[in-house]
């Protein structure tokens, strides 16, 4: 797909982030990326493909290039404020302290990107309250952070932490 | 345990996303009702106060069951596969359930959201079918490379289910398939099985007469 990211691990190469974070969390089950019950199982499912299949690949380099630069910051916008008006409102049903209930899940690792992405195209996040605490919450945990941007091999140095 | 009524599919006789739900439950064999949503009609029935109010991505499919209302084909899929584990739409091993998953998401993420409906209205009437086809061909291109190296999904899965509604939009939109043989014979192989036959948009109950089968 020449894209990123990819995972070589147990001698096997996969792409599509969600596909890698279930595989992690099938042979390295703790801790729990994903809730036992079913029906909470697929509140996290159900967000994390609104962000993974709604929004960013509306928003991606290689949509972003065919629109024009012109059309950019609109069009990635648009994506934006579409997917987090009704992700808002999915979370009033499905949101404790993180996007399912009490735990973090995977829905709340597409959740914190998805809003620096937001940010990078100067969407307004007053509209989303929820998606907004939740972030914040997100954010304050280490893996959140070490995880960031600002803060990988390959930042340049004016954006590094 | 509770009982609850027959599922509920909100579905798009056309919509490739409700056609991936409507081969699960057909494969699964579970009964369900369809109340049909049309996508085009009224200016777009999902955007109905009442449907919003089921499902605020305003989108197909959305399934009733079970006493909650699931959206986003897959998580609907991996839900229905959870709770009615046979015949798999999985496989055991995950290694092979990664590969399922990843097949799946080139779809589901890299290639429908960039042709469906939304977004062709915002590239404009003129632009539309060489949007749509460069989508596809892009991600066919692209999805020719996992299908070729992981040949050992010999059971019907997920992906399938992704597959072949793709290769519908892809004829819809004239993308030549020529240069996709391997998705073209997993295509035809599955087309040939009942379950994808009865979802098939030609056999809907809001499939319009001049479209049925």
């Amino acid at each position: 797909m020449k894209q990123v990211p990819a995972l070589k691990i147990d001698g096997i190469t996969i792409a599509q982030s969600l596909a890698i974070i279930e595989y992690l969390e099938e042979t390295r089950p703790t801790p729990r990326l994903l809730p036992q019950d079913p029906k909470k199982r697929a509140q996290v499912r159900m967000i994390s493909d609104v962000i993974t299949s709604g929004i960013q690949p509306l928003q991606n380099l290689s949509v972003l290039k065919q629109v024009g630069q012109e059309n950019q910051l609109t069009w990635a916008q648009k994506a934006i404020r579409s997917g987090f008006n009704a992700l808002e409102q999915v979370l009033w049903s499905t949101a404790g302290k993180y996007c399912v209930g009490d735990e973090v899940s995977m829905a709340d690792l597409c959740l914190v990107p998805q809003v620096a992405n937001a940010e990078r195209f100067k969407v307004d996040l007053t509209p989303y309250p929820t998606i907004s605490r939740i972030n914040k919450t997100l954010m304050a945990l280490e893996a959140f952070q070490v995880s960031h941007p600002c803060r990988q091999p390959d930042t340049p140095p004016e954006l590094r932490a | 345990y509770p009982v609850f009524p027959q599922p509920i599919l909100y579905s798009y006789f056309r919509s490739s996303c409700s056609w991936r739900v409507r081969i699960a439950l057909a494969l699964k064999s579970i009964d369900y009702e369809t109340i049909p949503i049309n996508l085009i009609k009224d200016g777009g029935q999902q955007f109905s106060e009442e449907f919003q109010a089921l499902n605020p991505m305003k989108q197909v499919p959305a399934l009733k069951i079970d006493g909650i209302t699931i959206a986003q084909s897959l998580a609907i899929i991996e839900y229905l596969e959870e709770t009615r584990p046979t015949p798999r739409l999985l496989p055991q091993d995950p290694k092979k359930r990664a590969q399922v998953r990843m097949i799946s998401d080139v779809i589901t993420s890299g290639i429908q959201p960039l042709q469906n409906l939304s977004v062709l209205k915002q590239v404009g009437q003129e632009n539309q079918l060489t949007w749509a086809q460069k989508a596809i061909r892009s991600g066919f291109n692209g999805e020719s490379f996992p299908l070729q190296t992981h040949p050992t999904l010999f059971q019907v899965s997920m992906a399938d289910l992704c597959l072949v509604p793709q290769v519908a939009n892809a004829e819809r939109f004239k993308v030549d398939l020529t240069p996709y043989p391997t998705i073209s014979r997993i295509n035809k192989t599955l087309m040939a099985l009942e379950a994808f036959q009865v979802s098939h948009p030609c056999r809907q109950p809001d499939t319009p007469p001049e479209l049925r089968a």
